[in-house]
C-alpha cells in the first residue's frame, strides 16, 4: 500500500474509473494538460487522450450544461468547478436542472454526473474560493453532497460517487489536500455514500464533524482526553443524506453531543444534525446539543481567516461546556 | 506583428460590416410567391402538403388549447400562433435520431417528434406523467429557465460526436433568452467544440412584454454567433420555407462534421406570452398585431399551395375536423390520468435505493396513501 495525500487518491480514483468505464469522462476548466490547478487530474490527459479529458472554456455554467448534455447522451460525465465559489456561476444547471433531471422527466433520463470542486478555508486564498457553500446544495432535493476528511475515504467515496445514477457533489477540502498522508490501498474499493465514519470512539461526548473540522474534532478529542474524557468523534463523510442511524446510535451511548461545522452558522449541516438528534433521540440527551461554526458574516480575506475559522481549541472549550452541563 | 493602421483600425465599419451581412432571407413573400428561386427548396407535393397539414393543425391546437385554459381543463399554455413555421418547418428537417431540447413555447415540434399530445396536456396540466419521456424518444421537456437549453444543447452535441452519432441536437429559444448569459455559453461551448447543433432564435419581438429592440444594441440577433464562430443566419420565420432551408443546411453542416449553426427565424406571436394573465394590449398596438397578420405563414403557405393546385378548402376542413377529433381523444386520455401521489413523487426522484432517511419519509406517505 502507497502512502498517499488525499489529493493522489483523489487522482487514483479518477484514474480507476476512467479505466473501468469508457463513458467515463472528466472534464472542466485547466483539467487537461495542465492537470488541475492543483494537480488532482495529473497525467490523466496523457493516459487517456483527449476524448476522456479535456479542458472547457472558462464559463461555469456552461460546464454545467455540458455535464447535463453528455448525460443526456448516455455518459457517465465527471465536472471539476475549479473553486466551490463559483458555485453561483453555475448554480441553475446544479440545482435547477441536474437535480431535477430525474424528476422533470418522470424517471426516464437520470444524472450520473459528479461534480468535483475544491472549497475550505486555511490555505489564503482570494475572495471566493475558500467559502463554505455546501449549505446550498444540501438544501437541494436530488443532490447528495460528499465531503471526505482523509486521502483513504477520498478514493473509495470518490468512487462511489462516479458509480452513483444520481448526481453527487464531492467537495474536497484545499486544506487537506497535501496536509497528511494516509495508507491508501492501489486496488479500486468503494466506500458507500450516505454513510458515517467514527472516527475516534468515545463514551462520554460526541463530535460530530465534516470535512477538515474532523481533524480538528481529533486534535479536540485529544486534548480533552489529558483531561479524562473520552471523546467519540464522527466524520459525518455524506452531509446529505445524513447517516441518521450513527448518529443516533453514538448519541444514546455518550448522551452528550456537539456538532461542529467550519461554515457560518446560519442554516447550515449543522443544524439539521442538531433538528435529527432532538427529534429522534431528545431523551438521550443530558445536555443541550451545541454548535461549534464561524460566525455570520462572509468568508474575510486571507489574513483574517484563522480568526475566522472554528479550530480545536473552539471545539474543546464548547465541548467542556456540554461534559460540565 | 507590425500595428496596421487606417483602415484597418475602424471599430465603427468593422461592426458595420458585419451587421450588413445579416440581411433576412426569404423564398416565400408574403403573397404566397416564390422570391428566391435558387433557394427554393423544391419540395415534392407530398411534402407541402405534410407541412401545411402540421401548420393547420398547429393552429387549431393553439386555438383549442387557448379555449381548454380559459375553461381550467389545460393549466400552463403558451401560444403558438405565428411561430407555426418558425416550429415546425425546422422541425420538418429533423429524424428520429435528432434531439430536441426545447423553450416552453416548443410543444408543436415535440409532437411532431412523436410526443404523444395527451402527455402534452398532462403536462400542462402539472402531472408528471406526461414527462416521462417514451423509450428512444430523444427530446428534453420544455424548458423553463430561459437559455438553460442552450447550454445543454452544446452536450448534447458533444455526446452526439463523442458517440459518431450521425444525428444532430436542435434547441430554440426567443429573441429575450439572446440576453442570457447561458446563449453565449452554450454557442460558445458548441462552436469551440464543433459539436453538431442547431441554435435557433425564434425572434417573435416579445420577451413577455419588453420590445427586442430594448434587448440589445445589435442590430440582427442572428449576427451575436459571429463572436462565437458559428455560421449564422436571418430568415423570415413567417416564411416555412425560409426556415426549412436554414434548417436543413444546417443540419447538414453539422452531420458533415463542419459544426454548429445559429439560426434567427424573424416571426410574432399573435397571442399572450402566457394564458397566465398576459395582457398584449399593453405593450403592443392592435396595428402592430395587424401588420404582422399580413405576413401570416399559413395564409402565405395555403396560397402558395392553392397557387400550385395541391391544397384545397376540403382538405383543409379535413385537417381541421382531425385537430379536433384528436384534441378531444387526448384530453379524454388525459382525464383518466390517476391521482398523483406523493410516493410516487419520492420514486422518480433518485435511482436506485432509497437512503434511510427518505426511505422513512416515503413510507409515512405510503402508510398515509393506503387508509
Amino acid at each position: 500500500m502507497a502512502q498517499l495525500t488525499m489529493i493522489q487518491a483523489i487522482t487514483e480514483a479518477l484514474r480507476t474509473e476512467l479505466k473501468a468505464d469508457e463513458n467515463v469522462l472528466l472534464f472542466g476548466e485547466d483539467v487537461g494538460a495542465n492537470g488541475g490547478v492543483f494537480r488532482a487530474t495529473e497525467g490523466l490527459h496523457k493516459e487517456f487522450g483527449e476524448e476522456r479529458v479535456f479542458d472547457t472554456p472558462l464559463a461555469e455554467s456552461g460546464i454545467g450544461g455540458l455535464a447535463i448534455g453528455l448525460a443526456l447522451t448516455g455518459f457517465r460525465p465527471i465536472m471539476e468547478i475549479q473553486f466551490f465559489g463559483f458555485l453561483f456561476e453555475v448554480m441553475d444547471s446544479v440545482s435547477g436542472q441536474l437535480a431535477r433531471m430525474s424528476f422533470r422527466t418522470g424517471g426516464h433520463f437520470n444524472a450520473p454526473v459528479t461534480i468535483r470542486a475544491p472549497f475550505g478555508g486555511g490555505v489564503a486564498t482570494p475572495e471566493m474560493h475558500a467559502d463554505s457553500l455546501e449549505g446550498l446544495v444540501a438544501a437541494q432535493p436530488g443532490l447528495t453532497v460528499v465531503i471526505p476528511s482523509t486521502p483513504y475515504d477520498a478514493k473509495g467515496l470518490l468512487i462511489s460517487a462516479i458509480r452513483d445514477d444520481n448526481p453527487v457533489i464531492f467537495l474536497e477540502h484545499m486544506k487537506l489536500y497535501r496536509s497528511f498522508r494516509q495508507e491508501v490501498p492501489e486496488e479500486e474499493y468503494t466506500i458507500p455514500l450516505g454513510k458515517a465514519d467514527v472516527k475516534r470512539e468515545g463514551t462520554d461526548l460526541t463530535i460530530i464533524a465534516y470535512g477538515a473540522m474532523v481533524q480538528e474534532s481529533l486534535k479536540a478529542a485529544e486534548a480533552l482526553e489529558k483531561e479524562e474524557y473520552s471523546v467519540e468523534v464522527i466524520d459525518l463523510r455524506t452531509i446529505q443524506p445524513l447517516d441518521i442511524e450513527t448518529i443516533i446510535n453514538s448519541v444514546e451511548k455518550t448522551n452528550r453531543v456537539i456538532v461542529v461545522q467550519e461554515a457560518q452558522r446560519q442554516a447550515g449541516i449543522a443544524a439539521n444534525v442538531v433538528a435529527e438528534i432532538t427529534e429522534r433521540a431528545i431523551l438521550s440527551l443530558e445536555a443541550p446539543v451545541l454548535r461549534v461554526t464561524a460566525p455570520d458574516t462572509v468568508y474575510p480575506f486571507a489574513a483574517g481567516e484563522n480568526t475566522w475559522l472554528p479550530n480545536a481549541k473552539d471545539i474543546a472549550a464548547k465541548a467542556k461546556e456540554v461534559l460540565t452541563f | 506583428m507590425v500595428a496596421k493602421k487606417g483602415n484597418q483600425y475602424d471599430p465603427v465599419k468593422a461592426l458595420q460590416l458585419i451587421e450588413s451581412q445579416f440581411d433576412m432571407v426569404q423564398i416565400l413573400n408574403e403573397e404566397g410567391k416564390i422570391v428566391d428561386k435558387d433557394l427554393d427548396p423544391k419540395l415534392p407535393d407530398e411534402e407541402l402538403v405534410e407541412l401545411m397539414t402540421r401548420m393547420v393543425y398547429t393552429r387549431i391546437l393553439d386555438q383549442r388549447s387557448i379555449s381548454l385554459n380559459r375553461q381550467g381543463r389545460l393549466g400552463f399554455y403558451a401560444p403558438t400562433a405565428g411561430q407555426e413555421a418558425s416550429q415546425l418547418a425546422s422541425q420538418y428537417v429533423l429524424e428520429k435520431e435528432d434531439f430536441i431540447l426545447p423553450g416552453y413555447r416548443d410543444v408543436p415540434q415535440l409532437l411532431f417528434h412523436g410526443w404523444p399530445l395527451d402527455m402534452a396536456f398532462l403536462w400542462s396540466r402539472g402531472h408528471y406523467e406526461g414527462s416521462v419521456i417514451p423509450d428512444g424518444l430523444n427530446i428534453f421537456p420544455p424548458q423553463i429557465i430561459i437559455g438553460a437549453q442552450y447550454i445543454q444543447a452544446a452536450g448534447v452535441g458533444l455526446g452526439y460526436k463523442k458517440k459518431g452519432k450521425k444525428a444532430v441536437v436542435i434547441t430554440y429559444t426567443g429573441d429575450g433568452g439572446t440576453s442570457q448569459g447561458d446563449f453565449y455559453e452554450g454557442l460558445n461551448f458548441a462552436g469551440a467544440y464543433k459539436v453538431p447543433a442547431i441554435f435557433i432564435i425564434q425572434n417573435n419581438q416579445y420577451a413577455i412584454s419588453t420590445h427586442r429592440d430594448v434587448q440589445t444594441a445589435a442590430k440582427t440577433l442572428a449576427q451575436k454567433g459571429v463572436a462565437a464562430g458559428v455560421p449564422s443566419v436571418l430568415v423570415d420565420g413567417m416564411d416555412p420555407l425560409a426556415v426549412y432551408v436554414a434548417t436543413r443546411d444546417a443540419r447538414e453542416r453539422a452531420i458533415n462534421g463542419d459544426g454548429p449553426t445559429l439560426i434567427e427565424t424573424m416571426c410574432y406571436r399573435y397571442g399572450p406570452h402566457t394564458m397566465a394573465g398576459d395582457d398584449p394590449t399593453r405593450y403592443r398596438t392592435s396595428d402592430i398585431d395587424s401588420e404582422w397578420e399580413k405576413r401570416d405563414p399559413i395564409v402565405r403557405f395555403r396560397t402558395y399551395l392553392e397557387g400550385k393546385g395541391i391544397w384545397s378548402k376540403e382538405q383543409e376542413e379535413k385537417v381541421i375536423e382531425r385537430a379536433k377529433e384528436e384534441i378531444k381523444e387526448a384530453i379524454k386520455k388525459a382525464d383518466a390520468a390517476p391521482k398523483q401521489k406523493a410516493s410516487d413523487f419520492m420514486k422518480i426522484m433518485y435511482k436506485g435505493d432509497l437512503p434511510f432517511n427518505l426511505q422513512e419519509q416515503l413510507d409515512v406517505y405510503v402508510g398515509k396513501e393506503s387508509n
